[in-house]
C-alpha cells in the first residue's frame, strides 16, 4: 500500500513521551497531558493526572488502586483487538503478555502502521494475556534485557528451587521479594501450579492487588498477611513469604526465622547481581522478554524499522544492523525497571 | 551435570556454614555413584583435568557470534566464565539428545589431548544447559571458588556417615575419586575402607582454651608447659619413602614447602608447627611466614630468604612404632632423641617452659621471648595422643588480645538470621596531621557483640546513614560524630591491599564506646608501633 505517513511524523518522542501528532495523544506519557494511552499499570508507564486516559479495563481498575478513582480527569476502556478512530489514527489495543491488562498500542494512519510494544513478554504466564505479534511497519521495542546474556529460564524451573529449598530447609522461612504489580501474583501462582498448597504469606503492599487479580478470576490460592499477630516465629517456619524486595532489608523481616532471601527477576541471571543484593536463591523469572524472545519477536512482526527504547538499545541495535533491519534507539525518559 | 551445576550455584551465595552442609550433605545424599564422588574431588582440588586458559576460551565463543556483541556482554557480566556460560550459542538444529552426566563430562575432558581439548570442550557446551556450561567452564579453567574448603565438605561427609570428621580425615589420602568405597562405608553398605597407602595423615590432637578459673582446679604438676607458636600446625610423616607434609585438617601441604619437604628423609611422624627462619639463629615473624602462604608456586629465592622449618611438638609413631598410647613424658623423651637425629636447619624441639607456679607461667604468657608466641600450652605429662579435642588433657592459654578503639565507617548488612541487620562493621582510626586528620579503615568485624547491642548499632546505624551502596551504609564518622568501637585482634600484618598499610588477624569488636567522642579514638600509628 502507499504511504503517505512517515513514521517519524506519526510518532515522535517528547519530554512528556511518545506523541502522535495527527492523533494529538500520547503513550505512556512520564507528565500530565491531555490525552494519555497506556500500556500498562507499572508506575513508571501509567502515571495520575492525565486529562483524558484510554487503558485496557484492568490496566484503569490498577490505576484506581493505585492513585484513587480519580487519578484522570476522564477515562475510556479500549477492548483488546476492537480498532478505535482517534482524530482520524486507527488505535488498536493487542495483548502484550507483561502483567495483567498489559497491551501494545497499534498506531495506523496513511498507510503507516506503528507498534508501540511497551513491556513484554513471551514466556507463557497464567496470570495475562499471551503477547500477540502483530505485522507492522516500525515495531517499538523495550530492551530491559537486550544484551545476549540474558536467557530467562523456564520459569517452572526456577520455582521448583524455590520448593526444593523449602523441604532443605524446613526450619527457615523463604522470603521471596517480587514487585507488587504482576510479579508477585505471578510466583503465587507459579506455586500453585508446582502443587503449594499451603498458605502464601504476604506483605501488606501486595494485598490490594491480589485481591484484585483473584477478584479478575486469577486463582492465588489461600494468601494470610505475614504479620506478627498472624503467627510468632515459629509459625513462619517453613513458610514462603512473598513481599516487595525493599521490606526484606527492612525491619519488617525481623519477624521470620533465619529467612532465605529469594528475589524473583530476571536481573537475577547475574550471579553479582545475586551477590550484591545479598540474595541466596535467586529466581530468574522475568515479566519482560530476554534475548532470545527480543530478537524472534523482531522477526515476527516483519517490521522493516525497530525502535529500541527503555534498556541497553546498543547491543539490539547492533543486531538488527547484522540482520540488515534498520534500527534505532530511541530515547525516551523516565522508564525505570518497575516490573522486574 | 545439573545437579552439580545447581549445587555449585547454591553454594557459591549460601554464606553460612551450617546451609552448606546441609546443601552438601542432601547432594552426596541424592546423587549416586560416580557423579557425587568426581563432584566432592571437584570440590576438594583432587580432580585433575588438564586447564584451559581464558585466551582459548575467549577465542571459542567468537567464533560462534558477533565479537562486538561479546564485548557488550562480557562489559556487562565482568566474569568470563559466567558471560560464555550464558551467551554460547547452541549450533543451528542441534537438540542435545542427552544431557551428559558429571562423570561423562570428566572422562571426555580427561581423555582430551592436549590439541583436541578445545574442540571437546565446545562439544560439552553446545550439549548444556546454561548453568551446566558454567559448571563445566570452572573445571576445566580450575578452581571453582565457591567458599567450600575440602574441610567443610568432609565434614559434609562425616555429617552424611554420622562420623566424625577425623576418622574421614585419616582415610583420605589413602582414597581416589570418584570414592564409591568411602561412600558405600558412609551409607553402611561396606566396611570402612582400609587403605595400604603410606604416610597417611594421623588426626591431630587438638586442645581447649582456659577459662576463668580453670587452673585452679589444676594441679600444675600434672603439667607440661610449651610455648604455643602462631605458625602453622602441620604433621610430618615419612614411610617406607613416601614423604608427606599435612596441615591440621589432613591437606597435603607439601608442594607449598618443598624445602622442608625435602629434608624429610626419616621415618616417622611429627606432629609441630611449621616457621621460617634458621631455627639455630632466628624464627621469622608472622609477617615473614606470610610470604610462604597461599603462593601457587615458591620461588627459589623466597625459599632462600624465608627457608621453611619445623618446630616439633610431638612424636605419633618412630620407626614403625606407633607411640600414640604412650604418655607425653614418654614420647617426649622418643621425640627429644630423635629429632637429634635430623637436619638441625630444618627441625628443633619447641623447648618446654618451667614453672613452679600457674602465677609464674602467668607473668611469662603475658610477656613471651618472641613476637610468634601467642601464648603457652599445657599439656598433661601422662595424656595419650588422642584424635580430635578431648576436654582435660591438653589447654591453650593465650596471650590477651591487643586492643585500639577505632570509629565506624561503614555497615554491610548480614545473611540469614541477620540479614535485616546491619551486622558487618568497617572501621578506621585516624591519620594525617593533627588538626586534619581522616578516618582511615583498618578491618571489618561482625561478632563480638551480644544480639542487644546488634540492635542498638543497628538503630544507629540507620540513623547516621550518610550514603548507601547496595547493601552497604556509610555513617556518620568525623571529628565530632561517630560511635568508637573497641576492637580486639590477635595480631597485625603488613598489608599492600589495604590503604592503611596494616591488616588485623581475627577482629572483634569487644566494647561498644557510646562514652568515647570519636576524636579520642586511637591513631595508625598507635597500629603501626605493632608491627614488628
Amino acid at each position: 500500500m502507499f504511504k503517505t505517513m512517515r513514521a517519524h511524523d506519526l510518532l515522535k518522542p517528547r519530554p512528556e513521551g511518545l506523541y502522535c501528532p495527527p492523533g494529538d495523544f500520547f503513550i505512556d506519557p512520564v507528565r500530565p497531558v491531555g490525552r494519555a494511552l497506556i500500556t500498562h499499570g507499572h508506575s513508571d508507564h501509567a502515571r495520575s493526572g492525565h486529562r483524558s486516559v484510554l487503558a485496557t479495563q484492568e490496566t484503569l481498575d490498577i490505576m484506581g488502586l493505585r492513585y484513587g478513582e480519580d487519578f484522570a480527569g476522564s477515562t475510556q476502556a479500549a477492548v483488546p483487538g476492537e480498532t478505535l478512530d482517534i482524530n482520524g489514527v486507527s488505535v488498536t489495543f493487542h495483548p502484550a503478555g507483561h502483567v495483567l491488562g498489559s497491551a501494545q498500542i497499534c498506531v495506523e494512519h496513511g498507510g503507516m502502521r506503528i507498534v508501540a510494544s511497551g513491556d513484554y513478554k513471551r514466556q507463557e504466564d497464567a496470570t495475562c494475556l499471551p503477547f500477540e505479534p502483530i505485522r507492522c511497519d516500525v515495531f517499538i521495542t523495550e530492551a530491559t534485557f537486550g544484551l545476549p546474556v540474558f536467557r530467562h529460564p523456564p520459569d517452572h524451573e526456577e520455582i521448583a528451587r524455590v520448593l526444593k529449598s523449602a523441604t532443605q530447609f524446613p526450619e527457615r522461612s523463604h522470603l521471596v521479594g517480587a514487585y507488587a504489580l504482576g510479579k508477585a501474583q505471578r510466583v503465587m501462582r507459579l506455586l500453585r501450579d508446582a502443587g503449594y498448597d499451603k498458605p502464601i504469606y504476604i506483605h501488606g503492599a501486595l494485598a490490594k492487588l491480589s485481591e484484585y487479580y483473584q477478584s479478575q478470576g486469577i486463582d492465588l490460592g489461600q494468601l494470610e498477611p505475614a504479620t506478627v499477630e498472624s503467627g510468632g516465629k515459629a509459625d513462619f517456619a517453613g513458610a514462603i513469604v512473598v513481599g516487595p524486595p525493599s521490606a526484606f532489608a527492612d525491619r519488617w523481616a525481623r519477624r521470620f526465622p533465619d529467612p532465605i532471601s529469594c528475589f524473583a527477576s530476571g536481573w537475577m541471571r547475574i550471579r553479582q547481581r545475586a551477590k550484591q543484593g545479598g540474595v541466596e536463591l535467586p529466581l530468574i523469572i522475568s515479566d519482560h522478554a530476554d534475548w532470545d524472545e527480543l530478537i524472534i519477536t523482531i522477526k515476527e512482526t516483519g517490521a522493516e524499522e525497530i525502535w529500541v527504547t527503555h534498556g541497553r538499545e546498543e547491543a539490539l541495535v547492533r543486531w538488527c544492523e547484522l540482520e540488515g533491519i534498520a534500527a534505532r534507539p530511541l530515547h525516551l525518559v523516565g522508564y525505570e525497571d518497575e516490573g522486574d | 551435570m545439573n545437579r552439580f551445576a545447581e549445587l555449585l550455584d547454591r553454594l557459591v551465595l549460601t554464606p553460612s556454614r551450617n546451609g552448606k552442609l546441609t546443601l552438601l550433605r542432601d547432594y552426596f545424599h541424592s546423587v549416586e555413584d560416580p557423579d557425587r564422588g568426581l563432584a566432592l574431588a571437584a570440590i576438594t582440588g583432587d580432580l585433575n583435568i588438564a586447564a584451559v586458559k581464558p585466551a582459548m576460551l575467549r577465542a571459542l565463543v567468537v567464533e560462534r557470534m558477533d565479537p562486538v556483541l561479546f564485548g557488550y556482554s562480557y562489559d556487562y557480566v565482568g566474569d568470563l566464565a559466567e558471560t560464555v556460560s550464558l551467551v554460547w550459542p547452541q549450533p543451528q538444529g542441534h537438540i542435545p539428545n542427552h544431557m551428559p552426566t558429571l562423570a561423562e563430562v570428566v572422562s571426555r575432558l580427561q581423555a582430551a589431548s592436549r590439541s583436541d581439548g578445545p574442540k571437546v570442550l565446545a562439544r560439552l557446551l553446545d550439549d548444556a544447559s546454561i548453568s551446566a556450561r558454567f559448571a563445566i567452564i570452572k573445571l576445566v579453567t580450575g578452581g571453582l571458588r565457591i567458599g567450600v574448603s575440602a574441610r567443610l565438605a568432609k565434614q559434609a561427609l562425616a555429617d552424611l556417615g554420622k562420623v566424625d570428621v577425623s576418622e574421614i580425615e585419616e582415610l583420605w589420602h589413602g582414597l581416589t575419586p570418584p570414592y564409591t568405597e568411602l561412600f558405600a562405608w558412609l551409607e553402611g553398605r561396606a566396611e570402612k575402607p582400609r587403605s595400604a597407602a603410606l604416610a597417611l595423615f594421623r588426626p591431630v590432637m587438638l586442645s581447649n582454651a582456659v577459662d576463668d578459673g580453670d587452673l585452679e582446679k589444676l594441679d600444675h604438676s600434672a603439667y607440661a608447659a610449651e610455648w604455643k607458636w602462631d605458625g602453622i600446625r602441620v604433621q610430618a610423616v615419612c614411610e617406607g619413602g613416601v614423604r608427606r607434609l599435612y596441615s591440621r585438617t589432613g591437606d597435603d601441604v607439601s608442594g607449598s614447602f618443598p624445602d622442608l619437604a625435602a629434608a624429610m628423609t626419616f621415618e616417622a611422624a611429627l606432629d609441630g608447627e611449621l616457621l621460617v627462619g634458621d631455627p639455630r639463629e632466628a624464627t621469622g615473624t608472622f609477617s615473614d611466614l606470610q610470604q610462604r602462604l597461599n603462593r601457587k608456586s615458591v620461588s627459589p629465592k623466597i625459599q632462600q630468604r624465608y627457608p621453611a622449618f619445623m618446630r616439633c611438638y610431638d612424636a605419633l609413631q618412630i620407626d614403625g612404632e606407633d607411640l600414640r598410647a604412650l604418655a607425653f613424658t614418654e614420647r617426649r623423651r622418643r621425640l627429644e632423641a630423635f629429632v637429634q637425629t635430623l637436619d638441625p636447619s630444618r627441625f628443633d624441639l619447641s623447648p618446654l617452659v618451667e614453672f613452679p607456679d600457674w602465677e609464674t607461667l602467668e607473668r611469662l604468657r603475658q610477656a613471651p621471648p618472641h613476637p610468634i608466641i601467642e601464648g603457652v600450652m599445657l599439656k598433661r605429662w601422662d595424656s595419650a595422643y588422642l584424635a580430635g579435642r578431648p576436654k582435660g588433657p591438653w589447654f591453650k592459654w593465650k596471650r590477651d588480645p591487643h586492643t585500639i578503639d577505632a570509629v565506624l565507617m561503614y555497615a554491610q548488612r548480614g545473611h540469614g538470621k541477620r540479614s535485616s541487620f546491619y551486622s558487618d562493621y568497617t572501621f578506621g582510626v585516624w591519620s594525617g596531621p593533627e588538626g586534619s586528620e581522616e578516618l582511615v579503615p583498618v578491618g571489618k568485624a561482625y561478632f563480638g557483640f551480644t544480639d542487644e547491642e546488634l540492635k542498638e548499632i543497628d538503630k544507629y546505624v540507620r540513623d547516621n546513614t550518610i550514603e548507601r551502596f547496595g547493601p552497604v551504609r556509610s555513617v556518620r564518622a568525623d571529628r565530632r560524630n561517630g560511635l568508637v568501637l573497641e576492637v580486639a585482634f590477635e595480631g597485625l600484618n603488613r598489608s599492600t591491599r589495604h590503604k592503611s598499610g596494616v591488616a588485623m588477624r581475627f577482629p572483634r569488636i569487644s566494647r561498644l564506646r557510646w562514652d568515647k567522642p570519636s576524636v579520642e579514638a586511637d591513631r595508625i600509628e598507635t597500629l603501626q608501633a605493632l608491627l614488628d
